[in-house]
Formats: structure tokens, C-alpha cells, sequence
């Protein structure tokens, strides 16, 4: 007491959060198997230069690589057209984790907002829950496809085939699946809504806007967190379902989800086509789910330290 | 303090507060009632002074306490603190006012944010109403960690941490960042240990002494209210039966709602606990949704009498710094020194009982 300087400044929590993450060893664990799905979809390409579209024109030499079993050629094989698996496999993950990430994002971002604005405005409260009861009752999949087929041609014509796909799918996913987040987030914040210390900084006088984002955004971290690991997962798989029914990218374009599909009539020859592409969306939801559980936990003040 | 000096103007003045929850039912969700939770409360605070407000489970106190700092829109009446109206400000003034009126509220785990750091805590009043730059505010937020008692290496801990009585400290740190003039004491002891009571209470004393404060002070401890108060409100169903100065209230309480509650409070000496008469009240309190036409402590009055059922009695001054809401001292002939051998006698009567 007697110095004040040997006193340690308050320091960011950052520093506690990251300490708390390394403590988590499945989350390490998942980290780690992300960042290596993400470079190996990101870098992987540079090092493993083939082209993953590439169909031999002579159809001799392309018959004659079909259907390929591993090799120092094609290490994970060639599909039956003679493409190379291990290129499809880089750039499908490409499309595929960039699709989880963003459409999660969107879902998430459109969740909290309407979950916390239904939670915190009373008035707003009605119209907003009845919107969500809305959109939960549509039938999501007739909903996509009648979307994809109004708004991929003019968005492919302004933005190319690959980015006008990506950004209705993106979109298309994002705004029919933050249902359940938004009615998670709201009953988090009427409860929280009532807490003392809600009251307290009323009494203090801070304003709606800073109290969303000082007292009821952090408190309500957790559920968001879940609902987002879960939307990777679902958003990845909505992909590929969409792919599945031919409306989601162009059919040479590769995705997991898309090479799971062409894989499918394969599976009895060669069921190591299906388990590629199953084996990195498993992995990618599960690591996914795993940092998010690891993220949680290191943001809960009281959990930390134990 | 205790025949009030009346040159000095109150520091808070509380008119005909009402405070009325509306009751919406039917499928129409219509309006069809209110819970009269404050219905028509007047009071002055001095500065520097401590208004006890006591009364049982649901008459309202706290939300008295809230309805002053306008944590409540209230349904009628005017709260003046330091000469500004604060139940009519807008929504910019009533922040800008908000400074000089504090709360220490009741159970001091749920109101600390549990994401946040003490150093946060207590620096959030700053944050709202200053500009003034990191160092300073630290040096502050040390500033009031030392006056309430708590250790400095303490800045970067979370309320979790902390023992109940201490996390009331960071509650009054809080309440205190600012320099506020008037605090609402929202019964700050209720949820803590006997033991931690007392010191909490002591360091609220000393506070008041430093700095000044004036608190209102709710609480249903009526041996601790008599510890700290200078003047004890006593609240019935949403109305004050009884607002007089501490040791005239406990040595003679007037309105038999005050006489009723105060003589539970446990009696310490066994000779004198053997010799003590409890008025034990039958029946339950009205519902504060439907109150009786008359005074509203009419159903469970031992001294009850016509007049009660048929007009709610104001609150009166019967005796110089005593006031009282009871017919039994609104005769005009028996107040003054009457009044007082007459509440003597009805005393008796209602020990009989």
C-alpha cells in the first residue's frame, strides 16, 4: 500500500481470456486443426499447384485417369471425370468454410440485434418476436430455392458466377437462420433486463446504447457463442444441400458439400470419395464447436481461474 | 435535528409521491386496476440528515427509494432533490442530474455486473460524467477504493471474489463516485451477515461524516434503522403512518401501526424481554390493488373505530416534529398535550387486546 507504483495497472482482460483459452485443452486442441483446415484450404493451393478443374480434352487420357486410387501423382486420387481430388478437396474448402464463416456471421449479427432489441425496447418487443414467429414458420428450403432461382441470374451477371453464388448463398442461409438466436438472445435479456445491476447503472445514468453494450451484450456472450459454433456446422450442411439439389453453385465448381454429393454414386466402388470431403466438414464443425465451448468459457469471469 | 431547523431548506422534498403498477387482464389485456404501491407519500429530507424508512414486506419502501431517482415513472406527485423536479426532467437533464442522487441497492451480488472488473465498476459513474483521462480516473477509483475500505490490488479482481460485505463496499464505492449529495440506501444490509452489518453500517456513518451525505435509509431492521436514523418514516401499504424523530418514535410511538411493529423488535435483556407485551396483529395486509375505502391499516387496527372505515386520515403534525396519519389525533380538541395522555390511554387498551 505504502507504493502506489508496485500497485499493477487494471489490465485488459484479453490477456486473462487467452490464458484462461490455453487452459482448455480440447480447444487447443480444435484451434489447432482449424488453423491447419484453413491453411491447408488457403496455402495448400500454392504448394499443390494442380488445377481442380482441369478435365484431360483427350478422352482417351481422361478415361484412362478416371476413378484413380491414391498415388504420388494424385494423392487423393481422381473423381470420375479425372479431376484431381486433392486440388477439389483445397478449393472446395475454400467456398465451404468461407460460406460457415460468413453466413454464420449474418445469422448471428441479425439474431442478437432482433433478440436484443425485441429484449430490451418493450415496445418493440411484439412486432419483432412476431417477425421471428414468421420466419420460423416459413418452409426454409422451398424459401432458398425460390430465392436462388428469383436472384442468381442477375447477381451472377453483375458479380460473376462464383461471387454472385456465394453472396446469395451466403445470404440466402444468413437471413433464414437466425431464428433461434434471436429468441435465445431475447430471453436472456428480459432476464437480465431485471437484474440490480441494470438498475444500478440507470441510477448512474448511462444511456440505452452504452447499457446494451456494457451490461447486457457480455452477459448474453454465452448463448450467442453456442448458437454460433452450431451455425457453422449448420450452415456448411445447408451448403451442401443446396449444392445437392443443383441451385447452389455451378455443378464444375467445387464444395465439400458438392464433392460429397458426386461422391454419393460412387460409394460403393469408391467410398473414400465420400469420406474426404465427410471427414473435413466433421472435423471443421467439431473444432469449431470445440473453440467455441473453449471461447465461452474463458469469457465467463467466473470460470476463469479454476 | 430534532425539532427541525426551519430556515434551512430540505435537501429533498417528496409531495403526494404516487406510484401506482398498472393490472392489465382479460384477453383484451385491458387495463382494469392498479397496485397502489406508493399512494400519496410526503416527506422532507434535511441535509445531512438520515430518513429511516421502515415498514413490512411490500408497503413500498423500496419502491419509494427507486420512484426518487427516477428509476420509476412516477404516476403522480413531485420529488424535489437540491430545488430541481426530478420527476418531470427530460431524458438529457435527468442524466445530467443524476450525479448528485445515488443508490446503494440490496443484494450486492446482482447489482455488480458479474463481466466486469472493480476498477470498471466503480469507474463507470466516470465514464458517464466526466472527460477527465485514464490516470485521473484510476487515481479516483484508488481515491474511493481507500475510503470504503478496500484494499488497492484489489482493482483488477471480479465480484465474484469478494465476500458479501465486500462487494457492498464496491456498491458504495459506486453510489459514491460521483460526489453525490443525497443517497438511497435500498435496505444495503438485508442481504449480509450480522456480523459484516454492523460494519457496513459504520462505514455509511462515517461517510455521512466526511462527506457529508444525506441518505434515505430503508430498511425493515428497526433496531438498525434506530442505530443509524435521525428521523424513521413508518410506511403501511403504500402510505407513512408515522414519520417522527428516532428516539421520540421508539420510546412513544403514536399511530398504533408503529406501536404494533415496533414492539417485535427483540428485546435483548431477558427480565425485561418477560415483561414485554407483543400486539400481535390478526389478519393479513389488504391487497395494495384493492386498499380499504378508510385508513388503510383499518382491518388489522386494534383501536379501530368508525370514523377510520369511512375516511383515509392525512398525515398530521399532532406534536411538534411528529407527524401522524390516525384519527385517534385528528381531534382537534385532543391534540397538543392531550393528545398524548389520550394515545396513552388507547395504548393501554390496545396492550389489553
Amino acid at each position: 500500500m505504502t507504493d502506489i507504483s508496485a500497485i499493477e495497472k487494471p489490465r485488459s482482460q484479453w490477456s486473462d481470456v487467452w490464458s484462461q483459452f490455453k487452459t482448455h485443452k480440447g480447444a487447443v486442441a480444435a484451434l489447432t486443426v482449424f488453423v491447419l483446415l484453413i491453411l491447408f484450404v488457403t496455402v495448400g493451393p500454392f504448394i499443390w499447384t494442380a488445377d481442380p478443374t482441369y478435365i484431360n480434352p483427350d478422352a482417351a487420357q481422361m478415361i484412362r485417369t478416371r476413378n484413380k486410387p491414391p498415388s504420388w501423382d494424385f494423392p487423393l486420387g481422381t473423381d470420375q471425370l479425372g479431376r484431381d481430388m486433392l486440388a477439389r478437396m483445397m478449393k472446395g474448402g475454400q467456398v465451404s468454410i468461407a460460406v460457415g464463416l460468413v453466413a454464420m456471421t449474418i445469422s448471428i449479427l441479425l439474431g442478437t440485434l432482433v433478440g436484443v432489441t425485441a429484449g430490451y425496447f418493450r415496445r418493440l418487443d411484439g412486432p419483432l418476436m412476431r417477425l421471428t414467429d414468421l420466419f420460423l414458420a416459413l418452409p426454409l428450403l422451398p424459401l432458398l430455392l425460390v430465392m436462388v432461382m428469383l436472384f442468381r441470374d442477375p447477381l451472377s451477371r453483375t458479380l460473376g458466377p462464383e461471387g454472385g453464388t456465394f453472396l446469395l448463398i451466403v445470404f440466402a442461409i444468413g437471413v433464414t437462420s437466425w431464428m433461434q438466436a434471436a429468441r435465445i438472445v431475447r430471453g436472456e435479456v428480459l432476464a437480465l433486463k431485471e437484474r440490480e445491476f441494470v438498475l444500478a447503472a440507470r441510477s448512474i445514468g448511462t444511456p440505452s446504447r452504452r447499457m446494451i453494450l456494457r451490461h447486457i451484450l457480455p452477459n448474453v456472450v454465452s448463448p450467442i457463442m453456442v448458437s454460433a459454433t452450431l451455425g457453422i456446422a449448420s450452415a456448411i450442411i445447408t451448403e451442401s444441400a443446396l449444392s445437392f439439389l443443383g441451385l447452389g453453385f455451378p455443378p464444375d465448381f467445387p464444395t465439400w458439400g458438392r464433392l460429397l454429393f458426386d461422391g454419393v454414386d460412387y460409394i460403393q466402388q469408391y467410398p473414400e470419395r465420400v469420406i474426404w470431403p465427410g471427414v473435413a466438414i466433421s472435423l471443421t464443425v467439431l473444432s469449431v464447436n470445440y473453440i467455441g465451448d473453449g471461447l465461452r468459457d474463458a469469457l465467463d469471469p467466473r470460470i476463469r481461474g479454476r | 435535528m430534532l425539532d427541525v431547523a426551519k430556515p434551512i431548506t430540505p435537501l429533498v422534498q417528496v409531495r403526494g409521491l404516487k406510484m401506482y403498477f398498472p393490472i392489465y387482464s382479460g384477453i383484451l389485456r385491458r387495463h382494469t386496476g392498479d397496485v397502489k404501491a406508493v399512494d400519496g407519500v410526503s416527506f422532507d429530507i434535511m441535509p445531512g440528515e438520515t430518513l429511516g424508512l421502515v415498514g413490512e414486506s411490500g408497503c413500498g419502501k423500496s419502491t419509494v427509494g427507486r420512484a426518487l431517482l427516477r428509476l420509476y415513472e412516477i404516476t403522480g406527485g413531485t420529488v424535489e432533490i437540491n430545488g430541481t423536479d426530478v420527476a418531470t426532467l427530460g431524458t438529457e437533464d435527468l442524466r445530467k442530474a443524476r450525479p448528485q442522487m445515488q443508490m446503494v441497492f440490496q443484494d450486492p451480488q446482482a447489482s455488480l455486473n458479474p463481466r466486469m472488473t472493480l476498477a470498471d465498476i466503480i469507474g463507470e459513474p466516470l465514464n458517464e460524467h466526466t472527460d477527465w483521462d485514464g490516470d485521473r480516473k484510476l487515481a479516483r477509483i484508488y481515491e474511493l477504493m481507500d475510503a470504503v475500505g478496500l484494499n488497492r490490488r484489489f482493482a483488477n479482481r471480479f465480484p465474484h471474489e469478494f465476500s458479501g460485505g465486500q462487494r457492498q463496499r464496491i456498491g458504495i464505492a459506486r453510489a459514491l463516485a460521483l460526489n453525490p449529495r443525497f443517497i438511497v440506501c435500498d435496505e444495503p444490509i438485508a442481504a449480509l451477515d450480522v456480523s459484516i452489518q454492523a460494519q457496513v453500517v459504520n462505514l455509511l456513518e462515517d461517510l455521512q461524516e466526511k462527506f457529508g451525505l444525506t441518505y434515505l435509509f430503508i430498511s425493515h431492521d428497526l433496531s438498525m434503522v434506530r442505530h443509524i436514523a435521525d428521523r424513521v418514516a413508518v410506511m403501511y401499504l403504500g402510505r407513512i403512518a408515522e414519520l417522527s424523530p428516532r428516539d421520540a418514535l421508539y420510546a412513544r410511538p403514536l399511530h398504533p401501526y408503529a406501536e404494533a411493529l415496533l414492539s417485535a423488535v427483540p428485546e435483548p435483556d431477558p427480565t425485561l424481554a418477560r415483561s414485554r407485551q407483543r400486539i400481535i396483529l390478526q389478519g393479513d395486509v389488504p391487497s395494495p390493488a384493492n386498499p380499504p375505502k378508510g385508513c388503510n391499516f383499518c382491518t388489522r387496527c386494534p383501536k379501530v373505530f368508525d370514523l377510520c372505515r369511512q375516511v383515509k386520515p392525512e398525515l398530521a403534525e399532532v406534536e411538534p416534529g411528529r407527524f401522524v396519519a390516525c384519527h385517534l389525533y385528528s381531534d382537534p380538541t385532543a391534540a397538543g398535550s392531550t393528545g398524548a395522555s389520550t394515545a396513552n390511554e388507547h395504548n393501554q387498551q390496545g396492550v389489553s387486546l
